[in-house]
């Protein structure tokens, strides 16, 4: 049933895309108050976005911490949130896959559509979200079993009837881990030093066949090489996935992302977008004086 | 323009504090070895008693007036019985609760009570569920001073000890695993089945046999039911009299000293201790070979 109507929304025509996006452009300049200048869609055209927020609030319990998002993802590019902490940039990012629900006491409002679908639609069930839309973690974290099992267990649990090996294979080649596994893939996922564990965790998400990848500062956690193979495979990756990162390192960011969006907490807590554009444009010619102390190192 | 003198040896409060430190290790020594050596007393006692009649024979006779000829066959068969039926309803029912607690409740009030409950219940005497078991089992579902009702006061009196070992093996699993697994778009159930359950199975194991051993051991509750009988055959099925090892030792502590029958006593309590200590033996050899794999 899913698949049917990803496929209906790919024949939609580009008016009724460039409506949207007006639409969206219109509500964020009604909303008033402290909104960004920032249209949904930033300064160049990027086609159908996959991802499209419209005034995204979000609490934990009574205390909130996203106000008002409105934003559209582009596809095939990478798209860095940055930002200090607690500005909502993770938050952002469970909200696209719908992992922060898994938090009892949570709530949200307005709308994320995911190819032009509500995924907060009651009708749609977040497993169907999920195993569309892959997620890599802070810390790594593979399964405590063999690398091979680590890849597969995604496509199992998805009921996958092809070749296993070939998949585990592939995804890992994809992850570029597989040549320094391919001896033994029987060996536990967690015998890997932290950034091959970290690739582990990017072959398990491919290996589920999603068509965008979420990273929560995959990178944080490792030492300065292994980030760099990391952040050579999100280029490598780009070309065929959709990825959004989470990352409080603005060099990796600048690095590795097509488009930046940089997110600041108000005095109530919540975070808001203040800028969001073509990543060499926030960072070289930012819109906003508050963008411009941050990358510049003056707070956060 | 002299160099400052700075004294490192201990003086005044630096060594007074570490006067208290020092003799800290030496009480807490002192109350480790009051436990660990009152029992190894019991131990030696038991042993010296009771070894001489720990025979084949004594394993493979049944019950008798004559206590040379007394052996614990009726009763070890009894045991094993009772807790094989123990096993079998306390430990789904355990689990399940334990489960559904930690991953599926929706966390309201009424769980907080649930909870509450289950660790007031696990501190209940023996002797209680006993007095639950005759009213409800033997009396009410007139199963009589049979093995189910043994093993259903049994189940009754280990399930929440167990539900809150599993709880707590269950809560020890990391979140980012569950949230690892979810987000390739695993249910809940194959994330608690492929990822929660195993990594918390040795925590539950200790538990499972923590609780077990207890079961093992248990003589009140069962004296309670009316399982203080003596059995001169084997048991058969689920609804016979029965006795256990426990009490068999309970029944021959009792007897006028001179019949000789404490030395039974001791040797049976070597063959309880002997079938408790595998016990933990094989849960600990469980529980190394899940957490290499």
């Amino acid at each position: 049933m899913a698949r049917l109507d990803l496929e209906t929304v790919a024949t939609r025509t580009r008016d009724q895309e460039l409506q949207e996006g007006d639409r969206a452009a219109t509500k964020m300049s009604t909303s008033g108050g402290l909104r960004p200048a920032t249209e949904p869609s930033p300064g160049i055209s990027f086609g159908e976005p996959l991802f499209v927020l419209r005034d995204l609030s979000f609490w934990y319990g009574n205390k909130p911490a996203l106000a008002d998002v409105t934003m559209a993802f582009p596809v095939n590019r990478v798209t860095a949130l940055i930002g200090p902490s607690g500005c909502g940039k993770s938050t952002l990012l469970r909200c696209l896959n719908r992992m922060n629900e898994l938090i009892p006491g949570v709530r949200l409002t307005g709308e994320v559509t995911y190819h032009s679908q509500d995924i907060y639609a009651s009708d749609i069930d977040p497993v169907e979200v999920r195993r569309r839309i892959g997620m890599v973690f802070q810390k790594p974290n593979p399964f405590p079993k063999s690398i091979y099992d680590n890849v597969a267990f995604g496509a199992r649990v998805n009921g996958y009837r092809g070749d296993m090996d070939e998949l585990v294979e592939r995804s890992l080649k994809q992850a570029a881990l597989f040549d320094e596994v391919k001896d033994d893939l029987r060996k536990s996922g967690l015998a890997l030093s932290g950034g091959q564990q970290q690739r582990l965790c990017i072959a398990r998400a491919l290996a589920v066949g999603p068509d965008v990848i979420l990273m929560d500062e995959p990178c944080s956690a490792l030492d300065p090489f292994a980030t760099l193979k990391i952040e050579d495979l999100i280029r490598e990756l780009v070309e065929d996935f959709t990825i959004i990162i989470v990352t409080h390192n603005m060099q990796q960011a600048a690095r590795v992302s097509d488009f930046t969006a940089f997110m600041l907490a108000g005095e109530d807590g919540a975070g808001r977008l203040i800028e969001y554009g073509p990543t060499e444009k926030v960072f070289t010619n930012p819109e906003e004086q508050r963008t411009e102390d941050y990358i510049t190192g003056r707070f956060g | 323009m002299a160099a400052p003198v700075i004294i490192l040896r201990a003086t005044g409060r630096v060594a007074r504090r570490q006067a208290l430190s020092r003799g800290s290790r030496w009480v807490l020594l002192a109350a480790s070895l009051v436990g660990v050596g009152v029992l190894a007393y019991l131990a030696y006692d038991t042993i010296d008693t009771g070894a001489s009649r720990l025979t084949w024979d004594f394993l493979t006779s049944y019950p008798s007036r004559f206590a040379e000829r007394a052996g614990l066959r009726s009763s070890i068969i009894g045991t094993v019985w009772v807790l094989g039926a123990t096993i079998v309803l306390a430990l789904p029912v355990a689990i399940g609760t334990a489960i559904w607690i930690e991953e599926f409740a929706p966390k309201n009030p009424l769980l907080t009570v649930v909870k509450l409950n289950l660790a007031n219940l696990a501190g209940v005497p023996s002797i209680i569920y006993g007095i639950l078991g005759l009213a409800v089992f033997v009396r009410f579902a007139s199963l009589g001073p049979s093995i189910l009702a043994g093993a259903l006061t049994l189940a009754a009196m280990i399930i929440p000890m167990t539900v809150i070992a599993a709880q707590e093996a269950i809560r020890q699993v990391p979140q980012s695993l569950r949230d690892g697994s979810l987000a390739l778009g695993a249910t809940h159930w194959q994330t608690v089945r492929h990822h929660v359950l195993p990594q918390a199975l040795p925590g539950i194991m200790t538990g499972i046999i923590l609780a077990v051993s207890r079961a093992a051991g248990e003589t009140a509750a069962l004296i309670m039911l009316g399982a203080f009988t003596f059995i001169a055959w084997d048991n058969t099925n689920l609804f016979e009299d029965f006795t256990t090892v426990p009490i068999q030792i309970y029944n021959w502590t009792v007897r006028p000293r001179q019949q000789g029958f404490q030395v039974n006593a001791s040797a049976a309590i070597i063959v309880l201790m002997a079938a408790v200590l595998t016990l933990n033996l094989i849960a600990a050899v469980i529980r190394e070979r899940f957490r290499h794999e």
